[in-house]
């Protein structure tokens, strides 16, 4: 028992892995419940594209040396603004758009890379993640956009329910459809740019969708499905940072891994819908 | 929101064209709709009915012509519109339950950043009974029969207490009960002076159940109450040569029945 609570409270002695265990669970929470909308909407392949949208504004960021976090956080509203541009109705389909700027800017970011002649370690950590070198800055700047935009999709629940399940009658009740689908790219890209430190351009999606996924598969309501997804990224992220502790592998890598293996589990174990078990009788 | 007064004509059509994916969707489309009329819209497929419906709400730009709803162009109103969805364009496995499909006919009424109050909750109550289907309240969407499903939506429509409901295809594939049902809220909704638009190929069940019928083949063919506009010369005009007429044996009247329509529902619904 003691050996354990030593084995749990060992880390705990650092301050970096105390920062990264809060940076995780944060960015844990935030990118499962913002993956909801990414999940029941299909929208994986944006929250991919709008990851690699934001290389060419950190390499940008790191060529004028201005902070970096700062450089993302242009390139991805860039990105989720020039998306809903191009997808217009009457113009070409969402996921068109998506391709041409995904490839676009993630051109953009290798080209002007490769022009840095110095190895750049900084660059690495955003492409996959360096939870373990979280500053108190940092922790703050996290936690103030993860604030920001958890406190938005609580106060426009239902708002964002009726606009991602019926469109249609989102209109009928006169919302602002495209300014909440605006508004929603925008927290999606506000998520991807808090989770490059912990997670890297490459694993982001991984974050947002397989949590609220897993989710999804033993739940019947979207709040609860939030909430589930919110406390499994969370529990992802610390099992992740402990693995990484003690057997000294990448952190992100080891948090994504410990989502999937969540979601394996409930895919094959579920009730009713688990893989393993009988199909029920499809209804009449 | 603007204060609706009574008259004149509830929904008017005036010139009312719109070009939809570069061809003609409508053309001229002219009609006044009195209050708390029942109104159905009969024409083959492609005639334009979903267009018709998408534009009386406003999400579909109208190339030429205006739309007034109790006088005043379309877009000065609050969420007088209701809709009910075909089924093909809901995602049933959405996480929602039947009460949070219904209640989300309230959330017009409730506004930014406000929560259901216990009014709008005894009001999808009796939404929900009034369809049959309360005991399904807790159900999620995905798990229910179409019939079922149907209800539900139609049950949306009833809270949101709507001054003119759309309803695209409702008789198609359904259940004798969801049915009757379907037309005992027709009759409270009129008793409640809402005015409905409904399309529809049955024929059949147009000439027996609505004051006014519109035949609709991308211009307005017809409209008029359905014994005046429901003749063979103007079936024919409408849907061309995809009518078969029953020639009754002896005395009764003649029936007209239009092919290529949707096909019946299936009996297994599609996977979740």
């Amino acid at each position: 028992m003691t050996m354990l609570l030593d084995w749990l409270l060992a880390p705990l002695a650092y301050g970096f892995m105390q920062r990264g265990l809060i940076a995780s669970v944060l960015v844990g929470i935030l990118c499962a419940v913002v993956g909801c909308y990414i999940v029941l909407r299909s929208m994986a392949f944006l929250g991919d594209a709008l990851a690699h949208g934001i290389l060419p504004g950190v390499a940008i960021a790191y060529l004028l040396q201005v902070n970096l976090t700062i450089g993302a956080l242009a390139a991805g509203i860039a990105v989720a603004l020039g998306i809903a541009f191009l997808s217009r109705p009457g113009t070409i389909r969402e996921d068109t758009a998506i391709g041409i700027l995904f490839a676009a800017s993630l051109s953009l970011g290798v080209l002007l890379i490769s022009t840095i002649r110095t190895y750049a370690v900084d660059l690495t950590h955003i492409l996959f993640g360096n939870v373990l070198g979280v500053s108190p800055g940092d922790l703050w700047l996290i936690g103030g956009l993860a604030c920001i935009v958890l406190t938005t999709i609580v106060l426009l629940y239902k708002e964002f329910l009726v606009l991602s399940f019926d469109p249609v009658h989102a209109a009928a009740l006169r919302l602002p459809i495209n300014l909440l689908r605006h508004l929603m790219l925008i927290l999606l890209a506000l998520t991807i740019v808090v989770s490059l430190q912990i997670v890297g351009v490459g694993l982001v999606a991984a974050m947002l969708v397989t949590p609220s996924a897993t989710a999804y598969l033993v739940t019947r309501r979207l709040s609860h499905m939030m909430v589930l997804a919110a406390g499994l990224g969370a529990f992802s992220g610390i099992v992740g940072l402990y693995l990484s502790f003690y057997f000294n592998v990448a952190s992100g890598a080891a948090v994504v891994l410990t989502a999937t293996m969540l979601f394996v589990l409930v895919f094959l174990l579920a009730p009713r819908r688990g893989a393993l078990w009988p199909r029920r009788r499809s209804r009449s | 929101m603007v204060p609706l007064p009574e008259e004149p004509a509830r929904l008017e059509m005036d010139h009312v064209t719109v070009v939809y994916g570069g061809h003609l969707a409508l053309e001229d489309v002219t009609a006044q709709v009195p209050h708390g009329a029942r109104v159905a819209v009969v024409g083959p497929n492609g005639a334009g009915k979903s267009t018709l419906f998408k534009a009386l709400m406003g999400l579909v730009p109208l190339y030429t012509g205006q739309i007034f709803i109790h006088g005043q162009p379309l877009g000065s109103h609050h969420d007088c519109v209701a809709y009910v969805p075909q089924r093909e364009e809901v995602d049933w496995r959405f996480p929602v339950t039947v009460a949070d499909v219904v209640m989300m006919g309230r959330y017009g009424h409730l506004g930014w950043l406000r929560r259901p109050t216990a009014r709008d909750r005894a009001i999808v109550q009796r939404s929900l009974e009034q369809l049959g289907i309360l005991d399904l309240a807790e159900r999620p969407i995905g798990e229910l029969s179409g019939g079922q499903q149907r209800r539900t939506f139609l049950a949306r429509a009833l809270a949101q207490e709507p001054h003119i409901l759309l309803m695209d295809e409702p008789f198609t594939g359904i259940d004798v009960a969801t049915l009757e049902t379907t037309l005992q809220v027709l009759d409270h909704l009129r008793d409640a002076q809402v005015t409905v638009l409904l399309s529809t190929h049955d024929l059949n069940l147009a000439a027996a159940y609505f004051d006014q019928v519109i035949l609709l083949n991308r211009r307005l063919i017809h409209y008029g109450p359905p014994e005046e506009v429901l003749t063979p010369e103007t079936i024919v005009e409408t849907f061309g040569g995809q009518v078969f007429w029953l020639e009754p044996r002896g005395e009764g009247p003649r029936m007209a029945t239009a092919s290529h329509c949707c096909p019946p529902e299936q009996s297994v619904p599609r996977r979740r």
